[in-house]
């Protein structure tokens, strides 16, 4: 087996156990990516000084072992370009509170990934750098927006990937290239030094190869930071503790499943027997209903979603990128790509005199009918699941001239991200002629990250559907 | 329903600071009013008795002390370490008044 497809608890193990050098697993991941980083373009640039960094590292908890980095995070020595041409040769003066955290535990950023211009897509095909392709299957798309941290992963090109979410960057990608990826609550993890999208969403998370991975990351992650008001005060606790201990008697509800469109898409089988592994491992599993209005019980349709996402982000990132205006860092705002072009001068729109009161206040009071919702459904379960994704990876040119690409297939996604609850992705179903993947979707309630990530490695243990776990 | 024009666009092109083509202007005011045909299915639900939301977690106001703290300020050169334009310290920016 080559070390570039260890897993980051089994790599950390080895190191210890002596079996294996950092040195071996650094050749073997610099050997994936010579082989393959040219044709997938899963990395926008590497640090050459990655190795000697890692030596340093040896004696602290992530071992000097590599971590793909989405190229939205500021990091110093390093450019970061979120794949706009704008910022094309930007230097970060300073570092995000993320990539801090874990350079200071000894994680290497082996390298920043490729993804959706400014976050804004959900297939890694609207990067300024040309698209990533998926590696499970190069005619098609990653997934987006963090579609390079979870191709580095699917490809064995690092042991480990962060990367972030407004509705579904994280948790898309993770399902449509076959590996983990967990959408913290809005506020666990903080967003200093993330190149802004939507304020009110963002959520950085971690990529991995397995269950145990994100919680091994996560548990470095998370945490109040004074640099991010916004971050809750909340006591982390340590991810991997009770990350074993199972799923006996949770409450779990099944959504959207009775929806038209959703009973007859591909994940609909694949949910029905999700909820069967649930109810084998002891969980009590319902299927809940759809409902076009809030109803006691009952999960208000994601059809809504993307009207209040759409006003709510558009909104957001016309006010994020208003920084940019190539005088103190970056290119001129003319070499804006279409997409966010659209999305700022939309989100001006819906912002402007006369307009704020008709969308955006509209907007977040729909918005609130999603948090009352969750928090009423959340009062009977621990658990929701459905999918990231309402199918299969599409295929190259998918999202080309498709305004409103990213929001369709984001739609499963937006509610819970509307509201700002966690929710993991993990691989639910593997189409043998394809070898692409679905993702199963565990939702929680706020700060509920312990109970998500309990579930999520029940289920990988009683799968064979993550590709890892099985070649242990 | 709301329809943009091609003069709102225009409009809206100045107010966000993004130059737009003439070609791009029709395209821009057609996917803009596809939008918001989406958009205005907001208006099927029922929110008269719902408040907006502002903070998803319910923070309530995370305040400092109005101190500056040295460790969290950049220094001259690193914040004009990315300017194509700097002059004895400064950003130099085109002029917006006129001499006249």
């Amino acid at each position: 087996m080559k070390l570039n497809e260890l897993t980051l608890k089994k790599a950390i193990d080895l190191i210890d156990k002596k079996e294996i050098s950092q040195k071996d697993v650094y050749l073997d991941i610099h050997e994936a990516i010579e082989k393959n980083n040219k044709k997938l373009n899963v990395y926008l640039s590497i640090n050459k000084k990655a190795e000697n960094e890692a030596k340093e590292q040896q004696s602290l908890p992530l071992r000097g072992l590599p971590v793909a980095v989405k190229d939205n995070f500021l990091t110093v020595g390093q450019p970061t370009t979120a794949s706009s041409k704008i910022l094309d040769g930007f230097m970060s003066p300073y570092e995000s509170t993320v990539t801090k955290k874990l350079k200071e535990l000894g994680g290497v950023i082996l390298g920043k990934t490729n993804m959706d211009a400014w976050a804004h897509g959900s297939s890694t095909e609207t990067s300024d750098y040309g698209p990533t392709l998926n590696p499970r299957n190069s005619k098609y798309l990653p997934g987006g927006s963090s579609g390079g941290s979870t191709a580095a992963i699917a490809a064995d090109m690092a042991i480990a990937a962060i990367g972030s979410e407004t509705a579904g960057s994280i948790r898309l990608p993770s399902a449509w290239c076959g590996g983990v990826g967990l959408k913290p609550t809005y506020g666990r993890v903080s967003r200093y030094g993330i190149v802004a999208m939507g304020s009110s969403l963002d959520s950085p998370g971690p990529i991995t190869k397995t269950v145990e991975d994100a919680a091994i990351m996560l548990n470095y992650m998370a945490g109040k930071d004074e640099n991010d008001s916004t971050t809750s005060f909340q006591e982390v606790p340590k991810y991997t503790k009770n990350l074993k201990q199972g799923v006996k008697n949770f409450k779990i509800g099944i959504c959207y499943l009775d929806h038209p469109d959703i009973k007859k898409s591909p994940i609909a089988n694949p949910l029905i027997e999700a909820g069967k592994i649930f109810e084998k491992l002891g969980a009590k599993v319902d299927m809940l209903k759809t409902s076009y209005k809030p109803e006691s019980g009952k999960a208000l349709t994601h059809e809504y979603a993307i009207p209040v996402y759409s006003v709510v982000m558009r909104g957001e990132v016309s006010s994020n990128l208003a920084r940019y205006d190539g005088i103190r860092y970056g290119h001129s705002r003319d070499m804006f790509g279409d997409e966010a072009k659209r999305r700022i001068m939309l989100g001006t729109f819906t912002l402007s005199k006369g307009y704020a009161d008709k969308y955006y206040i509209k907007a977040q009071q729909v918005r609130s009918l999603y948090i009352q919702n969750y928090k009423e459904l959340f009062s009977n379960y621990d658990l929701l699941i459905s999918s990231p994704s309402p199918g299969y990876a599409l295929p190259l040119g998918a999202s080309i001239n498709d305004p409103l690409f990213g929001d369709l297939q984001d739609m499963l996604n937006e509610p819970s991200s509307l509201a700002g609850i966690c929710g993991i992705s993990v691989p639910m179903y593997r189409d043998l002629n394809t070898n692409l993947y679905l993702g199963l979707n565990i939702m929680g309630n706020y700060f509920q990250e312990e109970k998500i990530l309990q579930a999520a490695w029940a289920y990988e243990q009683a799968t064979s559907w993550n590709s890892w776990v099985v070649k242990r | 329903m709301t329809k943009i024009s091609e003069d709102t666009v225009d409009h809206i092109s100045k107010l966000a600071n993004i130059p737009i083509s003439e070609t791009e202007k029709k395209n821009l005011a057609d996917g803009f009013n596809k939008a918001l045909e989406v958009v205005d299915s907001l208006f099927k639900v029922d929110v008269s008795q719902t408040e907006p939301t502002h903070q998803v977690t319910g923070l309530e106001n995370i305040l400092r002390e109005d101190k500056v703290d040295d460790k969290k300020t950049l220094t001259q050169d690193e914040a004009l370490s990315n300017t194509k334009k700097k002059y004895n310290g400064y950003f130099m920016v085109d002029q917006i008044l006129s001499d006249d």
